[in-house]
């Protein structure tokens, strides 16, 4: 389409050193305003409950019963709790678990997922399907409830936790990999590297790997928050991490009990929770979009 | 009073980066009864006008700036929704390239022919569907009650254009937008949907908007011809009046480059030795004509009769193929038993004298492209030996092939496709020299980079470019570059052409030529085109259904062909200058 | 196709064996044990009961011996629920669950659907963006957050409905509107995309060249591909919402699966436990194979061969 060259005409002339797919996507995702917004607010977030604790004066498990159920003032900005311990410090090392939990499940099925997946999409035939049963073999496992049945029986262990939740993510990401490695290895480049006699793991690497990372980083982005949300329903069971410890799924539920006489229990911990899944979310739409110019809005 | 008259239009598309004219003032008319071709390259604007025309085109980014349209009196741009609706399907119908997607999976083909009916008459399913069947009966579907209950699925790509015909003249209308109704189509059977729709409009006293990029396919359906250069008009008139006398140097050059099967040349003029278009700073363009072109091709010509390339010489045998098979089971389904077979190469032999080129052409799906893969060992075969430079290669390890992925190389048609999108060029073109230690350093590479460019007509400003900042000649180009980066003896160009513009598709078929001679190289040339494979080949094979049915010297093939097959193919390839004598 | 279900069905036998062996395992090898907590019983009591469900076994006969009576389809009976078996609690709670889950699916498919559809169609205008941020909220917003949410408003301030139970009909309300809605957000948005990519599709350009009217074409050529998706999604989200609900089940007293389970995990009730996964996994497989033959019925390409 002439729209497409004339693009090509306009980057050939104003840019003399040539911008990557990873430099387009970066314009597109800066021209979303929602996606960038996420991406600050959720910069902030990270940066507040990384720093924040250690900034403000009070400790999250300092206790002043005479003080219980203050609502937010000056001295406490978000009120405090039955035990009259500080929200705002509460918020904040529970954003910091909360986060924790997020990423490092995320990393960990990540890596399984995205090392299965390029194994079993690359490999093919016979290693494929057998790979592939297992994954469909595991996804009728009631995983949700296998993760509480974990917890429940082993203890509430922060490494469990996020090793229980990881081994649940890895089967989509594993999936959706695979299914990209397979359409990958049709394309005419792989064949071109085949043809050129390129050794199978440089192909694996160079070629598969960074072409796929797209709608992987997407799914990654999109499962932090699906973590967040299974560590925030484990804890709302009682399940999560023990007090005085807090996340802000555990904040939730000592709010939600006293909602009736102190609302703003469920108010701070809820607003950033919810902030910051939403954050996540238009993130990882934007991130979609961006990197695939196709599905992009004109 | 003409049926159809465009004054002016212009429409243009709004985007992030500025606006592009994609129609730039553009006027002409359609008289009843009359079929009028409307040609030009990719971006020239001629679909946008189809599409203007229907209301059809995405708003925004696309908006009509200017100029009327006028279909028996009525002004299209401006007649309210509704009222264009019910035009469209009823006094004007369309048809599209791609039969395949614009067909609806999910519903039978009767249900899609009789819809028009449906909508814009009064009448009972059963009449409808009645005349649907009798409508299907005319393009020449056979069994049309019984294939009708159908999925367009369960038909072939000629199959599905005809039924999009059936639907688009079930309501008897009087103009027919035809937007590369047979571009995806094999040439036998766009022989016969061109046949089928000259007949139909004698019959309907139909017009016809013919939009198509092949000059051949124009000369032969339509009446007048009106040429397309980015987003303008730039020449009018008969077929003969454009074919024998051309006034504008872009419709000059335009049918100067084409292959045709009696080209005199050995080097392919094109369009831009014919004229030069500056952009001015508004997005439009002026064309300036060279009034060097004339003595140009006739330098061309001399040099061409001169120039004896197969010369006597004795050829040595660098590649024999002896009884290949290539056999494929596809995978059960859902509903399905088992897996068929499907025989994609049945076997075949084959032999490539060094320094040559043999052209493999046949329709899709008749095993060319199977074959290329198969030799480079890309796909193994079931049955039969590849014979490179006295070495089976069919039962080499892939280690033990590696020495020979130096000597042999591969094009693929889509160049965009066969280039990983992440690398730059320099990246790309360096990585093969790496694996396969051709030179000594990063320096030394990245110099002989520059001169493998510089050979394919780039140079060292693209090094850091990455591929969907180039277009597609150029990528081509890269393409080139990056099989010649481990010096190859061998090449496979597979339909390494077919996508192109004619302008751009001679520049690479030139420079294709321009190596092999400078480089000693020998090529498989795989294409469906056989004009081109005859510019290109010394020798070609004709392939079908897995079988090589005819082959040798590719002058004696083309002028006196033996099978009734090759015969077919040659016959329906579409020609002004049959057209014209 | 009786072929194909045949083999599903055999398919399925392994993965319940496996899914059986771990939770057997996982919850003999966790510490505690389903008559510890009680610390008012004697020793001498403790003894005869766990000599009564055949928990002084060694292990490997233990979990033949369970296997034997699962084969029987005998779930053995409840270690906590005296008296009872645990197919039987399971045959009282489920009904509760799956009446949960059919009003939530349903409250999700009249608020996703048509949301998805108009946003589809009105893409890129403040309906578009009004329709998906909701539902991105609803995606955000926990079920235990807006569950007390929503009881604070409709009960505690306006006074509408009851918080809490699962008596009448009016109770079935809050619970299933709270669950519904995460999955309404995401039917909406997974209709949206589906619409949009074949809104997309040449085919629908054909039909507007036909002169079909927008209605036209939505309603006969975009629909059906555009809603394959949510008919896939469909699976996984009954499974999710039957087997998900044990939240809801907990913030409204609603006597359901969830809840049991959870309850009997706490207390180590091993049947109970290993019943309840046993019966969710039959679940899930069952509605994986209903979408999958739903899905394959849609596409003439796989029904004619």
């Amino acid at each position: 389409m002439s729209i497409e060259t004339a693009k090509a005409k306009n980057l050939l002339g104003q840019n003399p050193e040539g911008s990557s797919l990873w430099g387009d996507a970066w314009i597109r995702l800066r021209a979303n305003r929602l996606a960038t917004a996420s991406l600050f607010f959720f910069i902030f977030v990270s940066i507040v409950t990384i720093l924040g604790p250690e900034m403000i004066s009070t400790s999250y498990e300092e206790q002043d019963l005479n003080n219980a159920f203050a609502p937010p003032s000056l001295t406490h900005f978000f009120g405090t709790d039955n035990l009259g311990r500080d929200l705002l410090a509460r918020v904040l090392h529970g954003g910091r678990i909360s986060l924790a939990v997020g990423f490092l499940a995320t990393a960990v099925s990540l890596f399984i997922g995205v090392s299965y997946g390029m194994a079993s999409g690359y490999l093919g035939g016979k290693i494929d399907a057998l790979m592939m049963r297992v994954v469909d073999i595991l996804y009728s496992l009631p995983f949700t409830i296998f993760v509480i049945l974990l917890m429940v029986l082993f203890g509430r262990n922060f490494i469990l936790l996020f090793i229980a939740i990881g081994a649940v993510e890895w089967l989509t990401m594993a999936r959706i990999t695979r299914g990209q490695t397979l359409s990958l290895k049709q394309a005419e480049f792989i064949e071109a590297a085949r043809a050129l006699g390129f050794p199978d793991s440089r192909i694996l690497i160079r070629h598969i790997l960074p072409n796929l990372l797209g709608p992987v980083i997407v799914y990654a982005t999109l499962t932090v928050p699906a973590v967040m949300l299974l560590e925030a329903v484990l804890s709302f069971l009682g399940l999560g991490v023990q007090a005085p410890m807090s996340s802000w799924g555990s904040l939730i539920k000592e709010g939600s009990e006293k909602m009736d006489i102190a609302p703003w229990l469920i108010l701070f911990p809820g607003l950033f929770f919810s902030f910051t899944l939403l954050a996540l979310n238009f993130l990882g739409d934007g991130l979609r979009d961006a990197l695939d110019p196709k599905s992009a809005k004109d | 009073m003409k049926l159809l008259e465009i004054k002016n239009l212009s429409t243009h598309f709004h985007v992030r980066t500025g606006t592009v004219r994609a129609v730039d003032g553009v006027s002409f008319s359609i008289e009843q009864g009359e079929i009028v071709g409307v040609v030009g390259e990719s971006g020239s604007g001629k679909s946008v006008t189809c599409h203007s025309m229907l209301g059809l085109l995405p708003q925004p980014p696309a908006k009509i700036e200017n100029g009327s349209i006028h279909f028996k009196g009525e002004d299209l741009i401006h007649l309210p929704k509704d009222e264009l609706r019910r035009l469209r399907g009823q006094s004007i119908s369309m048809i599209f390239q791609d039969p395949m997607s614009c067909l609806n999976p999910y519903l039978t083909i009767l249900d899609q022919v009789s819809e028009p009916l449906l909508i814009h008459e009064d009448i009972s399913k059963e009449k409808a569907e009645g005349k649907a069947i009798e409508m299907m009966k005319k393009v020449g579907i056979r069994d049309a009650e019984k294939r009708a209950h159908s999925y367009p699925h369960e038909f072939s790509g000629g199959m599905r254009q005809r039924v999009m015909i059936a639907m688009a003249l079930v309501t008897s209308p009087n103009l027919l937008l035809a937007d590369e109704p047979t571009t995806a189509l094999d040439v036998t059977v766009q022989a016969k949907i061109l046949g089928i729709l000259k007949s139909l409009k004698d019959d309907l006293n139909l017009s016809v908007l013919f939009v198509t990029h092949d000059l051949g396919v124009v000369a032969e359906i339509a009446d007048r011809i009106v040429v397309m250069y980015r987003g303008k008009i730039v020449e009018e008139g008969t077929v003969s009046e454009i074919f024998n006398n051309p006034k504008h140097p872009y419709v000059k050059g335009l049918l100067a480059c084409r292959p045709s099967l009696d080209c005199k040349y050995q080097t392919l003029p094109t369009v831009d030795d014919f004229l030069e278009s500056i952009e001015k700073p508004d997005g439009s363009f002026e064309i300036k004509e060279r009034t060097t072109a004339n003595e140009y091709l006739e330098s061309l010509l001399e040099q061409s009769s001169s120039d004896l390339k197969s010369s006597i010489e004795p050829k040595q045998t660098l590649l024999r193929i002896n009884d290949l098979k290539v056999h494929f089971t596809t995978k059960r389904s859902l509903f399905q038993k088992q897996g068929e077979t499907i025989k994609a190469i049945d076997g075949i032999d084959l032999k490539i004298l060094r320094g040559q080129t043999l052209g493999l052409v046949g329709e899709s799906g008749c095993g060319k492209t199977t074959t290329g893969r198969a030799i480079l060992q890309l796909i193994r075969p079931t049955k039969g030996t590849v014979e490179y430079g006295g070495q089976e290669l069919s039962k080499l390890s892939s280690t033990d092939l590696i020495p020979f992925r130096k000597r042999m190389q591969i094009i693929f048609q889509d160049p965009y496709a066969s280039l990983n999108p992440r690398l730059t060029i320099e990246q790309a073109l360096t990585e093969p020299m790496r694996v396969h230690q051709i030179g000594t350093n990063d320096n030394n590479r990245r110099d002989m980079v520059v001169s493998l460019l510089e050979e394919v007509g780039l140079s060292s400003v693209h090094l850091r470019r990455y591929p969907h900042e180039f277009s597609g000649g150029q990528r081509q180009r890269v393409c080139v570059a990056r099989a010649l980066a481990v010096e190859p003896e061998f090449i496979v160009c597979d339909e390494c052409v077919s996508a192109m513009d004619v302008s751009v598709q001679a520049q690479v078929l030139n420079l294709l030529r321009e190596l092999q001679e400078k480089r000693q190289l020998t090529y498989l040339f795989i294409s469906h085109d056989l004009s081109v494979v005859k510019f290109i080949s010394d020798e070609v094979a004709v392939m079908k259904a897995g079988k090589i049915i005819e082959s040798g010297k590719s002058d004696a093939l083309y002028s006196n062909p033996k099978d009734k097959y090759t015969q077919e193919l040659i016959e329906s390839i579409p020609s002004p200058e049959k057209v014209i004598a | 196709m009786a072929k194909f279900i045949l083999s599903r069905f055999l398919q399925a036998i392994p993965t319940l064996f496996v899914i059986a062996t771990l939770t057997f395992f996982m919850t003999r090898l966790a510490p505690g044990g389903p008559f510890d907590s009680e610390k008012a019983i004697p020793q001498e009591i403790k003894d005869k009961l766990e000599a009564h469900f055949g928990l002084d076994l060694p292990l490997h006969k233990q979990y033949l011996l369970y296997l034997k009576n699962l084969l029987q389809g005998d779930l053995g009976p409840s270690f906590k629920y005296m008296g009872w078996d645990v197919s039987e609690l399971i045959a009282t709670a489920f009904p509760v669950s799956a009446q949960l889950g059919l009003c939530s699916l349903f409250i999700a498919l009249l608020l996703g659907l048509p949301t998805g559809i108009i946003a589809a169609l009105r893409k890129n205008t403040a309906y578009d963006y009004l329709f998906m941020s909701i539902a991105m909220l609803g995606i955000c917003l926990p079920t235990f957050v807006l569950g007390p949410l929503l009881i604070l408003i409709f009960s505690s301030f306006l006074g509408w409905l009851p918080p809490l139970g699962w008596y009448s009909m009016t109770d079935m309300f809050l619970p299933s509107l709270t669950l519904g809605l995460f999955y309404a957000a995401y039917i909406a948005r997974l209709t949206r995309a589906g619409m949009l990519d074949t809104l997309n599709q040449d085919y629908v350009r054909t039909a507007r060249a036909k002169g079909a009217s927008p209605m036209r074409v939505v309603t006969r050529h975009a629909l059906k591909g555009g809603l394959l998706p949510v008919v896939t999604f469909l699976g996984p989200a009954f499974a999710g919402l039957i087997s998900g609900s044990f939240i809801i089940e907990s913030i409204f007293f609603i006597p359901g699966l969830g809840r049991f389970f959870v309850t009997a995990a706490f207390n180590r009730d091993y049947t109970m436990v290993l019943g309840t996964v046993l019966f969710y996994a039959c679940l899930i497989i069952f509605l994986n194979l209903m979408v999958d033959i739903i899905q394959a019925s849609l596409d003439p390409k796989s029904r004619s061969k």
